[in-house]
């Protein structure tokens, strides 16, 4: 059983015992735990296929990253809030265009791809050969801000040994 | 105490309201189905966050608050992965996207084509 | 505070629903249900504050997990269908 197996597990039952509430209903912890074992019977599986390295130790890095991450959103937002609202001051330009990305494992594309995603004004649309990625702008300046790489070496350094 | 915990989430929920209005009314204005993916995602990021950090203000520390705080950690997961699939498959299916150049630029060749009539 | 709450995601999933209606592509109508149904968990969080029954949350984390398989079940169904070219109407 590896340690990214027994991490699910103990999420798993403190989800259960929270969002059930009962914690003395016998027929409700053992609904409990067959769901929980059918769960990482499943990801044991999928784990056999695709195993995952170093999660656990960037699942340690993640509150640091998602606190930056929150600011960056906040941002972007505002960028694109100032787009909608004033659209003659701030007027859109939509780019599509390839960027670079460093990351080694898969999980740190996944991150970088989804924060991408996740930050309002970009959108990442696919994987290119070679390690690219192909980005869509709402603006040319957001753009320019991703290709910076800011956000890349941050999600680079997470997942460092 | 409590009026400045009611003063924080009005003023969390109404800027809620404010960013999930905005990025409704992205998507009216917005030209071409790439952009107004932007404006969704502020909808499910920013509105969310603020929405839901009014109702846990009014909670209080409790189970609400962590079911709560499951509801944003499920829409935060999720929305990327969505947005995500749905570019993809416009992408795919070849949905024209419309490029247009940076400001300054456009800005010189609508004076030049304003100049011509 | 709740009630101004609710109006104005009501109002979000309003504007949601005409730009599910006026379209044009099929993906611009799954983008704005995807907006609505996001919209809906937060208003049915709201909702419960609103009534003070916070029993209501369990069905908004429900639905936002719903809600994602429901969007990646229809995207799938619409990719397939065009692929093989039957009844594509958009």
């Amino acid at each position: 059983m590896s340690s990214y197996l027994r991490f699910l597990v103990a999420g798993l039952i403190g989800f259960w015992l929270l969002l059930s509430g009962y914690w003395d209903n016998p027929l409700l912890l053992t609904l409990g735990a067959f769901s929980i074992a059918l769960t990482a019977y499943l990801a044991s599986r999928i784990e056999r296929h695709y195993p995952l390295k170093s999660v656990t130790r960037m699942l340690f890095r993640l509150p640091a990253y998602g606190s930056w991450l929150l600011i960056e959103v906040i941002k972007t937002t505002l960028d694109v809030t100032k787009c909608v609202w004033m659209p003659s001051r701030y007027p859109i330009s939509p780019t599509l265009d390839v960027v670079p990305m460093t990351q080694k494992t898969r999980v740190g594309k996944t991150i970088y791809a989804n924060s991408i995603t996740l930050t309002p004004g970009t959108v990442s649309v696919r994987f290119e050969a070679g390690g690219h990625l192909l980005v869509h702008a709402l603006t040319a300046d957001s753009m320019d801000d991703l290709k910076a790489g800011v956000m890349d070496s941050r999600v680079t350094a997470m997942e460092k040994q | 105490m409590e009026l400045i915990l009611d003063v924080l989430s009005w003023i969390l929920l109404m800027g809620g309201a404010f960013f999930g209005i905005t990025g409704a009314i992205g998507t009216l204005r917005f030209p071409d189905f790439y952009s107004r993916v932007h404006a969704g995602s502020v909808t499910d990021t920013l509105c969310a966050l603020m929405i839901i950090g009014g109702l846990i203000l009014q909670a209080g520390f409790t189970l609400v608050t962590v079911k709560l705080i499951m509801v944003l950690a499920f829409l935060w997961y999720t929305s990327p992965a969505a947005s995500h699939a749905l570019v993809r498959a416009a992408h795919h299916m070849g949905v024209p996207p419309v490029l247009l150049p940076k400001p300054d630029a456009r800005s010189k060749t609508r004076e030049g084509s304003s100049s011509k009539p | 505070m709740f009630a101004a709450t609710c109006l104005a995601l009501l109002a979000i999933m309003a504007i949601a629903l005409v730009r599910a209606f006026m379209g044009p592509s099929v993906y611009d109508r799954i983008l704005a249900v995807n907006m609505f149904g996001t919209k809906t968990v937060l208003f049915l969080a709201a909702f419960g504050f609103l009534t003070g029954r916070p029993d209501f949350l369990d069905i908004a984390l429900v639905y936002a997990l719903i809600n994602f398989i429901g969007i990646i079940a229809v995207l799938r169904f619409v990719e397939t269908v065009t692929h093989t070219g039957t009844g594509a109407d958009d």
